[in-house]
């Protein structure tokens, strides 16, 4: 009895020893820092828009210039609980103005803060890490050109056992992953550009996409629909066979240009922000992102059917 | 009897889709389609889609402007579920800023009818302060559902 108990301890201290190091925070190699330039401040912004960053970074309801002061303050009302979006802005002490591109990059792409602990999944790293570290580098090199802000966000407020931050690299193993999402054939310029935009910086599959009871990313339903992740209704299907399917590829062009619907209905919620920031883009990148909606496989709503 | 009989059908039927109408959600969503019509005459224009046609500028200006007349009441206490209402519970939460909010909507479309624009530009001026209006109250006070 007392043998087996002893056995029991030490299966369990081994599969916490593993689950710790399985856990660990990644970290980018120092080859993935090689051959980038000066940062291209003017591809940099557009990193910028394209990546939302202001939508969850500036103070809830800028507009304008305001959008450009990163002071945090977005509560996101989640299952797991609240997250506060940080401040962002380059301020020394409130925001991120201590951090080298390195620490940066290791945020963007894997979820790593600068003291070497997990961040939440709130922050899109599972999309970001798609993107290029010479795009990365641009947009670091513009949001250092940004206005500093004092403000001090709150801590994140979540329930057991969310708040257990290096269980997030256990999360990390099951749903962090840089790959493409869609596998196509011999995809045109437009829809490989668009899937860039959609899959890495735009991440608009973390709201359009379903997620699982514990927070990660369904794609085998990518872009299906989802509910809402930060209050009432759904996000609404964009793939061929969803909400969108009587909508040309112009159209979906000049939505993201204009807000409005074919029907002249308009963007509503949090796509209102998401709108505004495409706006900001090149013309050709919105016709890249309807190409690539265009091209993705059509699947049923990712939501349940509503009653009454 | 037969006459009778189809008259009371008739009359059900009638009074049916009277009672159908009075409902809040109904009526209001009512008013908003007739706002997408308009908006739709607007951003043909806009879009070049259509010649311009300051008549039909002023008349969808102006509808826009009729569809916000008794707007707020048309979200009473009670209506918030129901009809398939998109309608945000922020509506009941924020009143003071969603009737803010549909004032603005009044006052810009006002506003546009009293400017008469006789040329693309001058309309082009009107049509972006009216069509700000929707994405920002969309933004606070509808959630969408499908």
């Amino acid at each position: 009895m007392r043998r087996l108990f002893g056995l029991l301890v030490l299966i369990a201290v081994a599969a916490a020893v593993v689950l710790w190091f399985l856990s660990a925070p990644g970290k980018l190699d120092e080859a993935d820092f090689a051959g980038l330039a000066e940062p291209d401040l003017a591809r940099g912004e557009e990193m910028f828009w394209a990546g939302g960053c202001a939508s969850c970074h500036a103070a809830p309801g800028a507009k304008g210039d305001d959008k450009l002061l990163l002071s945090g303050g977005l509560a996101i009302e989640s299952d797991f609980g609240t997250f506060h979006a940080p401040n962002i802005s380059p301020d020394k002490d409130a925001g991120i103005g201590n951090w080298t591109f390195r620490q940066f990059a290791n945020a963007m792409k894997k979820g790593t803060s600068p003291q070497g602990t997990h961040l939440y999944p709130s922050f899109p790293y599972t999309s970001y890490t798609r993107m290029t570290m010479s795009d990365l580098n641009d947009m670091w090199g513009y949001l250092q050109t940004l206005p500093a802000s004092d403000n001090v966000a709150p801590d994140h407020a979540l329930g057991f056992p969310f708040n257990i931050r290096r269980a997030v690299g256990l999360w990390n193993l099951l749903y962090l992953r840089d790959g493409p999402v869609i596998v196509f054939d011999s995809p045109d310029d437009a829809v490989s550009r668009g899937q860039y935009l959609v899959e890495g910086p735009g991440h608009c599959g973390e709201c359009h996409t379903p997620r699982s009871p514990i927070g990660g990313l369904e794609f085998g339903e990518w872009m299906a629909g989802a509910t809402n992740p930060d209050g009432e209704g759904i996000i609404p299907n964009i793939t061929p066979d969803g909400s969108i399917k009587s909508w040309s590829a112009g159209d979906i062009a000049y939505y993201l240009e204009s807000g409005f619907t074919p029907d002249f209905d308009t963007a509503g919620g949090s796509m209102v922000s998401v709108q505004e920031n495409m706006a900001r883009l090149p013309a050709s990148d919105r016709e890249a992102i309807a190409a690539y909606l265009k091209a993705i496989p059509g699947r049923p709503n990712g939501y349940p059917a509503r009653g009454g | 009897m037969k006459n009778a009989l189809a008259l009371a059908l008739a009359t059900l039927f009638l009074s049916g889709q009277a009672a159908l109408a009075a409902e809040p959600q109904v009526e209001r969503q009512q008013a908003m389609k007739s706002v997408g019509q308009a908006m739709g005459t607007l951003a043909k224009t806009a879009k070049g889609e259509i010649d311009y046609d300051a008549v039909a500028v002023e008349e969808a200006f102006a509808a826009m402007n009729t569809a916000t007349v008794n707007f707020i009441d048309k979200f009473p206490e009670g209506s918030e579920t129901g009809h398939e209402t998109e309608a945000s519970p922020n509506i009941w939460s924020d009143r003071p800023g969603f009737e803010k909010a549909v004032k603005q909507f009044d006052t810009d479309t006002a506003n546009a009818v009293a400017a008469a624009p006789q040329d693309i530009a001058a309309f082009r001026a009107e049509f972006g302060k009216v069509a700000q209006n929707c994405k920002t109250c969309h933004e606070t006070y509808r959630v969408s559902k499908k």
